[in-house]
């Protein structure tokens, strides 16, 4: 009989295998221990394998598992059935052995459940910053996550976000905020997305509930969206960030993608976009970045716009807006919102989901909002109740301090003034550090063209670079970034970007 | 391109002609996004939550002797809420610490924190943390860790079905089924007793598939009140072994249920050191006060180091689309505490005042009970544990202690003692009275 390597450590340890068995268990064990292997199904052939091979010292590593090294994201569901079919036959072997006799004493014969578990793959993002951190050269420049750097290359707390904290240390206590939020919050959210003097918020018609920054948004949003429209799609931009595929995966609901970035012009795929937007059925869910499009930095103008708008209210799609950064892509939160009130002008019945990672420097504290439009207030409290349904039996209610910033930030007239001003700041030292990038590159005599550095908005650069040339930049001049090429313009610095052109032009010259 | 702005702008001109959307001639069907038509239509209101609605109907209970013993947060004599001594000055040094930066934390969290909060539920001389057998994540306070720890499991576990007990806390097959798995029962509380249905325990886990996942609520039942013995404890840990059964520790009461720390451990670290493997959610709301913060821990105690590691990879996938990673003030607060001698003394302190309010409060009501000659005995409130006592009134009766005296509590029965105050306990004990003599 042909056991797994699971249940052959059950039966050896349980003691439940025969002279010879043990025999031929203790030589797998032995093998297994010298040379690495993992045998899942070792039998007699087996065993003449081993000798042979292991004489001749060409026992390889048998993977028992998917390749993940390659970063790429592999679904689980193959190897979750082999661990599955695996595991039960040995539950059913296990149970007719054991029966329910109390042969068992203690735990110390059962194997680990989690021995199949395989190491999952480093985050593409989050993982360029922990190799970023283990590397000792002195010359090392993180542009990989989206955190903005002064031009000392370092973390920022925004001043109106230190006075913030200042005013609320010791004065409040730390009940639990209702499931929806912090409503103070809530509010000054919703004028910053909506306006200030938004009919929509006047009409109580936006269901609005306090999320773990803009990933809880999104994730609320795919949960809601699961339940309300279980027979829908989510139709994300080719590329997009990252961790949206994770999201609505995780939420169960099966994604399409649409035309959205031009390699060639390094700029917007306009008509293609539109034809996938025309192409679409009816009423299907768009996901679409408000503005400052992770990672591309590539925005539709007003124009384009204003022609998705249209085209969305021919086809009857649901636009459900991603917004990192407001205020981060022009340093005016106004004009970066604009995609947004031109979908609402047209009448359209959007999502948002809204961060205050980026432009008030509270990436730690994961506050954000995902908000609802809804057709009247009745159906904004119902949408609003539903929304709270799944955030309770995820966190029951969101953390209480960073909302606590906001609301103080936002809503103290001289605060709100210092938070517009500190903003503005950090746009427009990366819009400096795009025309620097550029110039420095060009004067290298660089063959390519790097207008798109300029051209693209927000806070991150698609370059272009292929993953050859961004690993020789990590790996000859320690240049951290994500392998699609992607450059975070908020750890460039006066200091590091002549190092930086210097490395990009090296990597792309030929 | 062209002929489409074509169209959008006699469009727009149409429409400010007609002054609404005209659908006639212009071959624009009618959108289920304009407003008018929301694709969330069908979209009904909610129920309250079962606890966090007492709190929504208390605030609108004009009555000036209204209470509310509904949601278990602790309140002073004062019936105020509470924050520790500690976690003010935790927070202070936090505030006044300039270098210190809001930068996203790593997706397992704060590394102090996760190693502290480890120490704290198995022991700083744990075996299991010596031989880097356990991994540690932080989550968003008890429901988070509980969350994370369901999809793990409903992930790369084989077995898809958790044991809960009955009664236990109303979140918990929420959680539990939104994050993948099936729930079952066992029985745990006896209301002919008041006390713990042990035959029943150990019948029904014996009866349990192989493999299954079992909710141990580690100290303080939620909402009974009823602990297993020590001795019990054993029982139990030896039939869940015996059956291969992976235990799932909710503790969410260390230091409140006696007012020590090591002795409200004592069930976890008893299956810990047979050498086997579990789940452990931990929270900070209350034995920290640091409810709305939202910090707490899942550990999962493996059998050796390599397979900790990969399960905490894992752990990160399970995470990462969920919120990325989990919110910074809180935790930092946690470890500032943990790892200074003094403050974690001084904490260790103001728990056990809490611990000591509370089992006072449980003695003044059985009291008030007594003096007034209540029917029924009420001894289940004294020998009861932790924040809540399930008095074992019925959804009857609580209604009408709502409505006549202006109490707030769950349907179940459940009242949390840390809303009482000595100058509460007399009303609380007039409506019990009444409700049990009036109400069948």
């Amino acid at each position: 009989m042909v056991h797994s390597a699971q249940h052959r450590a059950d039966l050896f340890e349980l003691g439940l295998m025969g002279k010879k068995e043990r025999k031929f268990e203790e030589t797998i064990k032995q093998v297994e221990k010298r040379s690495g292997a993992i045998f899942t199904h070792p039998n007699v052939g087996t065993y003449f394998f081993i000798i042979i091979n292991f004489t001749l010292n060409k026992i390889k590593h048998q993977a028992t598992c998917p390749d993940f090294s390659s970063g790429n994201r592999k679904p689980h569901r193959e190897s979750d059935s082999v661990n599955l079919r695996s595991m039960a036959l040995r539950t059913a072997i296990t149970r007719r052995i054991l029966g329910s006799s109390s042969a068992v004493h203690g735990s110390r014969s059962m194997s680990s459940w989690w021995k199949n578990v395989e190491p999952a793959p480093k985050d593409p993002i989050l993982g360029v910053t922990e190799a970023f951190l283990a590397d000792p050269s002195p010359d090392k420049v993180n542009v990989g996550v989206g955190a903005y750097r002064d031009d000392n290359g370092k973390p920022v707390v925004l001043e109106c976000v230190r006075e913030a904290e200042r005013r609320i240390a010791g004065s409040m206590n730390m009940e639990y905020l209702p499931m929806g939020g912090s409503n103070k919050m809530v509010d000054e959210t919703l004028k910053l997305a909506y306006g200030e003097n938004s009919d929509l918020i006047k009409d109580k018609r936006i269901a609005a509930v306090q999320a773990l920054s803009g990933t809880g948004a999104c994730r609320l949003f795919a949960d809601f969206q699961k339940r309300f429209s279980p027979d829908s799609h989510i139709y994300i931009p080719v590329p997009t960030w990252s961790n949206h595929h994770n999201i609505w995966r995780d939420a169960n609901v099966p994604q399409r993608t649409f035309h959205y970035y031009h390699p060639e012009t390094k700029g917007l795929d306009f008509a293609s976009l539109m034809d996938d937007v025309k192409n679409a059925p009816k009423g299907s869910v768009f996901l679409l970045h408000a503005c400052a499009h992770n990672p591309t930095g590539v925005d539709p103008t007003v124009e384009q716009w204003k022609e998705m708008s249209y085209q969305f209210k021919v086809k009857g799609h649901f636009a459900f807006f991603d917004m990192a950064y407001q205020g981060f892509a022009s340093g005016d939160p106004e004009k970066d919102v604009q995609s947004i009130r031109i979908f609402l002008e047209d009448g359209h019945l959007i999502g948002c989901s809204q961060s205050y990672a980026k432009n008030m420097g509270l990436y730690g504290q994961r506050v954000g909002c995902l908000s609802l439009v809804c057709e009247d207030e009745k159906q904004a409290v119902a949408v609003k109740s539903q929304l709270q349904q799944i955030a309770r039996p995820m966190y029951s209610n969101p953390p209480v301090h960073g909302a606590l910033i906001v609301s103080t930030v936002l809503g103290n007239p001289d605060l709100k003034q210092l938070w517009l001003k500190e903003v503005k700041g950090m746009a427009d030292r990366i819009i400096g550090m795009r025309s620097a990038l550029r110039e420095n590159i060009e004067k290298l005599g660089s063959p390519l063209s790097w207008e798109h550095i300029t051209n693209q908005i927000g806070m991150f650069c698609y370059s272009g670079m292929t993953p050859e040339q961004v690993d020789r930049l990590t790996n000859e001049f320690h240049i951290y970034m994500t392998r699609n090429g992607r450059i975070s313009m908020a750890g460039v610095t006066t200091g590091n970007v002549e190092y930086l052109a210097k490395a990009i032009h090296e990597v792309t010259k030929t | 391109m062209n002929s489409s702005s074509a169209d959008r702008r006699l469009y727009m001109l149409s429409r400010h002609l007609a002054g609404t959307i005209s659908n006639e001639g212009s071959g624009i069907s009618s959108s289920p996004t304009s407003a008018g038509n929301s694709v969330f239509g069908n979209v009904v209101r909610a129920p309250e939550d079962p606890i966090l609605g007492v709190t929504v109907a208390y605030n609108k209970d004009p009555s000036p002797v209204k209470l509310n013993l509904g949601v278990g947060a602790y309140r002073t004599e004062e019936g105020k809420p509470l924050v520790l001594n500690v976690v003010r000055k935790a927070e202070h040094l936090l505030v006044n610490d300039r270098s210190r930066i809001k930068e996203y934390l790593p997706i397992v969290g704060l590394a102090d924190f996760n190693k502290l909060s480890a120490k704290l539920i198995l022991g700083s001389d744990s075996p299991a943390i010596q031989g880097n057998r356990v991994t540690t994540v932080q989550c968003l306070s008890g429901t988070g860790s509980l969350r994370v720890g369901a999809e793990f499991l409903a992930k790369h576990y084989y077995q898809r079905t958790i044991y809960i007990p009955n009664p236990t806390w109303g979140n918990h097959t929420k959680i539990f089924t939104l994050g993948g798995l099936t729930v079952k029962t066992y029985r745990y509380y006896d209301p002919v007793t008041r006390g713990l249905n042990i035959q029943g325990l150990l019948e029904d886990l014996n009866s349990a598939p192989s493999g299954s996942i079992v909710l141990l609520h580690a100290c303080a039942h939620n909402p009974t009140g009823v602990d297993p013995t020590f001795d019990q404890w054993g029982q139990i840990r030896q039939l869940i072994r015996s059956k291969n059964l992976l235990p799932f520790f909710d503790s969410a009461y260390q230091g409140f249920a006696s007012g020590n720390l090591d002795k409200d451990a004592e069930s976890v670290r008893m299956f810990v050191s047979d050498g086997g493997e579990c789940f452990i959610a931990q929270s900070y709301a209350k034995n920290m006060g640091l409810y709305g913060e939202r910090v707490g821990a899942l550990s999962i105690v493996c059998r050796n180091a390599d397979v900790a590691s990969r399960v905490e990879s894992q752990l990160k996938l399970v995470i990462r689309p969920m919120y990325s990673s989990p919110p910074i003030h809180g935790a930092s607060i946690v470890a500032t505490i943990l790892k200074d001698r003094n403050l974690y003394n001084e904490w260790t302190l103001e728990l056990k005042a809490m611990a000591d309010r509370i089992i006072t409060m449980r003695k003044q009501l059985f009291d008030a009970l007594s003096a007034r000659g209540t029917p029924g005995n009420w001894t289940h409130i004294i020998k009861q544990i932790g924040m809540f006592t399930f008095t074992g009134l019925n959804t009857k009766q609580v209604a009408f202690m709502t409505k006549e005296f202006h109490i707030y509590m769950t349907s179940d029965g459940r009242i949390s003692m840390a809303g009482l105050s000595s100058r509460t306990v007399p009303h609380l004990a007039d409506a019990i009275h009444a409700a049990v003599t009036t109400v069948g």
